[in-house]
């Protein structure tokens, strides 16, 4: 039956070749456009640690002076500075913690044939790498006692031990940063999470940090910092901030693996708010948060306004594509009155008819789906020429994929209800004797 | 023309005819909001910076490794670049307008004890020539005097100790930051506060000065300082020349660079415009799918009216024929169709402009966007009217061409 239909749909097609390719020409610009923009807005809004992300938290908390201090209403600080960064970590109250920030170095290699060059930098404490569940390919991370040591130890990305050392195991081997020399102790395997969420003052997205060295022994070398410092009173900048200055420009993480233990820490947090004003270091009255991964995201406001607004101008479109489609289905059906009418006198009911219908612009849809797919992988192409920073990440996923075929059928099935509950309300005796 | 037998078949297609005004007020309403848009992004990337824009070089270099002797470095590094064929200016410099590279930014105070600042306006820095080099135009005031400048290793120390003597004590300002903080009065001589009450008097007004990025914070709340930059701050050297000498004395300012001390990796070499077009590459992308969107809208839009109207023609030949013969002529049945289809048209706009107000409001609650102005209703509407009339003329040429004796075949 419903191959019969088929064959009937297909033939109906053919005969208006123009109102079909206009049909299927709509549906695919309008599911193309709208699949495009979805799938960046899902990979830019994308959890950058799936199975991780809600055990760990970003502590803030509130050293300034109380110089424009609205209770209830500031929002903390968005970094550390070096004092509260150490006092945090050093109080090993959560599970896992680490004090970190963003830097670049010097990558200058002995008796290389490679030209001096710099790289991005991660400047941080032993747990990023077990607390981020950092894969190895060669190697592994440095442990709490080479930070204390303030250890010469490094830990390179894949890329980066491909250019320098030919991609082999380079565990062991000395690698000249910022002009001193500093142990490989571990390369990461295929790790890059997006968004960039440990440290949001850089790029957001495809940022590619190719070196890890201990928070100490940056400081010691005085490698660069980079990102963003943000200093209050008589604090002034300089590129790495003085370690008493009233500046923050670190992020600390943590790791707490139940609720329970995530209220506990946001008390340890004012607790330690209180101590710090007794002791005269802050001004204000305890003003901390603690957001896990996406709501820390949120907060930032990280997918850009931009891909938000040509998502929802895509759908607009989407949207004036099918008011378009319905209406020309509409046509197409009417038009087909004698035809139907003369169906229904032979026999058919109603609901055959209906289906029949159905089947018809369950054809245009599915054409135009595959249709909107090309036109979808196309625009990801595009969108991966533009300047942006995420461009590079923009791909098709499984997900949105199967999203893409079904949100096609479901707008033409959808399309076509209307035209074909119209088309069905035909009088037979009317349409035949009309003719 | 009389337009009630239009409405009256119009009737009896009632469903056909919503959709078509439907899709008329949609397309209406986004492309009014999406040129819009595309004017808002234009008039960014037309922002002006107040520097001389085509005049201007930037190279930055990293050193591997600490700088011991950075203030003889750059003093050595300055002269070199003096000497490059073409070159009239050179400074240091943190950031430039409307370039990529972040910016240094604080807040302004009227008071001494003021809580909140009044504005956060930006901070450039560099060295003596950075106003002839980046070729600001003074309006008032002055330039600063060579005593004035502070080293910014000083200007930190001092502010560390607490010692206000060691800071630069003069600024210069942009007009509209000084409009901004003293309305109708002359800004020269008057005080602005920083931090915990560090008071700087301005000294110096220029016309023009935009903010390196942050724009929605006042795009021309700029201050120049008088505090100079060394080779270890991570400034970048900034070389003015005439216009076509740029590519020349860029490479010529990078290759003596190098030469001077090969242990530094150079970072960035471009010229200004080069750094801006970066700067607003993402605005330009941004106005070019707008505009795609736009054109597939219209067309689709239009490509929905010829159908519909090529299915009328067709479903009403014989009517058509009918009122041939009774002495209707072409003109009556194509003015027929034309009008039809701008009733169709007018109801879409009337609906498509509630419509496209109430995007722009849902918008200006979103991202920060200004009201619709008004010129873009009427535009919107005339350009809506001609694209339906366009898109049925085809459709319409055909109705008229139906011969008369149509009306006495049977179908």
């Amino acid at each position: 039956m419903y191959g019969y239909y088929l064959d009937l749909a297909w033939r109906s097609l053919r005969r208006t070749p123009i109102l079909t390719g206009l049909m299927v020409l709509a549906i695919a610009l309008g599911i193309g456009a709208s699949m495009t923009t979805l799938t960046v807005l899902h990979v830019l809004s994308g959890d950058p640690l799936p199975g991780r992300s809600d055990t760990l938290y970003y502590p803030q908390i509130d050293p300034r002076d109380s110089q424009g201090f609205v209770p209830g209403k500031t929002e903390p600080m968005e970094q550390v500075t070096w004092i509260d960064g150490m006092n945090l970590l050093q109080a090993k109250r959560a599970d896992r913690q680490a004090l970190m920030t963003g830097g670049s170095v010097a990558i200058q290699q002995d008796n290389s044939t490679l030209d001096p060059f710099f790289e991005d930098a991660r400047y941080t404490t032993a747990d990023f790498f077990p607390m981020f569940g950092v894969p190895f390919r060669f190697g592994h991370g440095w442990d709490a006692a080479a930070d204390e040591a303030h250890a010469r130890v490094a830990v390179i990305s894949s890329p980066l031990n491909d250019k320098v050392f030919g991609g082999a195991d380079s565990t062991g081997q000395t690698v000249r940063l910022a002009g001193a020399a500093f142990r490989v102790v571990g390369v990461i395997g295929d790790w890059n999470p997006n968004p960039h969420f440990y440290d949001l003052n850089r790029k957001n997205y495809a940022e590619d940090e190719g070196v890890y060295v201990p928070l100490s022994a940056s400081q010691d070398v005085g490698m660069d910092h980079e990102g963003s410092t943000d200093c209050w009173g008589n604090g002034g900048g300089g590129r790495t901030p003085d370690h008493n200055a009233p500046c923050v420009w670190l992020q600390f993480w943590t790791q707490l693996d139940s609720p329970a233990k995530a209220a506990a820490y946001r008390q340890f947090l004012v607790h330690y708010s209180e101590q710090q004003k007794a002791l005269g270091r802050f001004q204000r009255s305890p003003n901390v948060r603690l957001r896990n991964v996406m709501q820390w995201l949120d907060y930032n406001h990280v997918v850009p306004d931009d891909v938000r607004l040509q998502t929802g101008l895509a759908f607009g479109f989407l949207l004036v594509c099918l008011v378009n489609t319905v209406g020309l289905m509409l046509a197409k059906f009417m038009r087909r009155s004698a035809e139907l009418g003369v169906r229904r006198a032979l026999g058919a009911s109603r609901r055959a008819l209906f289906a029949q219908l159905l089947m018809e612009s369950g054809v245009v849809g599915l054409i135009g789906g595959v249709g909107g797919l090309l036109l979808a992988l196309a625009g990801l192409w595009l969108v991966r020429m533009q300047p942006a920073s995420y461009a590079s990440l923009a791909h098709l996923d499984p997900a949105m994929l199967l999203t893409t075929l079904l949100l096609a059928l479901g707008a033409s099935v959808l399309a076509g209800l209307l035209p074909a509950w119209r088309a069905c309300q035909v009088t037979p005796a009317l349409q035949l004797k009309s003719n | 023309m009389d337009i009630r037998p239009i409405l009256s078949t119009l009737q009896r297609h009632k469903v056909t005819a919503a959709l078509l005004i439907l899709e008329v007020a949609l397309t209406c309403a986004i492309v009014c909001n999406a040129v819009f848009l595309i004017g808002q992004r234009l008039q960014r990337v037309n922002l002006p910076s107040g520097v001389a824009e085509h005049e201007l070089v930037q190279v930055q270099l990293g050193h591997i490794g600490p700088v011991p002797d950075a203030k003889a470095q750059t003093a050595t590094d300055l002269a070199a670049l003096r000497e490059i064929p073409g070159v009239r200016h050179v400074t240091p410099v943190f950031q430039l307008p409307l370039n990529p590279g972040g910016s240094s930014n604080f807040g302004v105070m009227l008071a001494p004890d003021q809580q909140q600042p009044t504005v956060i306006a930006t901070q450039y820095m560099g060295g003596s020539e950075l106003v002839t080099t980046l070729g600001l135009r003074l309006v008032a005031g002055r330039d600063f005097q060579a005593d004035e400048y502070v080293d910014l290793d000083t200007a930190l120390a001092a502010l560390h100790r607490g010692d206000l003597k060691g800071l630069p004590q003069t600024v210069i300002v942009t007009r509209a930051l000084a409009e901004r903080l003293w309305p109708g009065e002359t800004a020269l001589g008057k005080t602005m506060y920083l931090g915990k009450a560090i008071p700087f008097r301005v000294v110096g007004v220029v016309a023009s000065l935009a903010r390196p990025d942050q724009l929605e914070k006042g795009e021309q709340y700029s201050t120049i300082w008088p505090i100079r930059l060394s080779a270890a701050d991570g400034a970048s050297y900034v070389l003015r020349c005439a216009a076509p000498d740029r590519a020349g004395v860029l490479k010529a300012a990078v290759a003596r660079l190098k030469q001077l001390n090969p242990n530094r990796v150079v970072l960035v070499q471009r010229t200004y415009d080069e750094g801006r077009r970066a700067f607003f590459a993402n605005d330009r992308a941004m106005a070019g799918i707008l505009v795609g969107v736009i054109a597939a809208l219209l067309v689709v839009t239009a490509l929905g009216i010829v159908g519909l109207a090529s299915f009328w023609v067709g479903q009403r030949r014989r009517t058509i024929g009918v009122r041939r013969a009774l002495g209707a002529t072409r003109g009556d049945i194509l003015r027929y169709f034309q009008t039809e289809n701008f009733l169709l048209a007018t109801f879409g706009i009337a609906l498509g402009m509630l419509l496209a107000y109430g995007i722009n409001l849902f918008l200006m609650s979103h991202y920060e966007l200004p009201r619709l102005p008004a010129i873009y209703f009427p535009t919107g509407a005339l350009a809506l009217w001609l694209l339906g009339q366009l898109a049925v003329l085809g459709p319409a040429l055909r109705a008229a061409n139906v011969p008369p004796v149509v009306a006495t075949r049977s179908v």
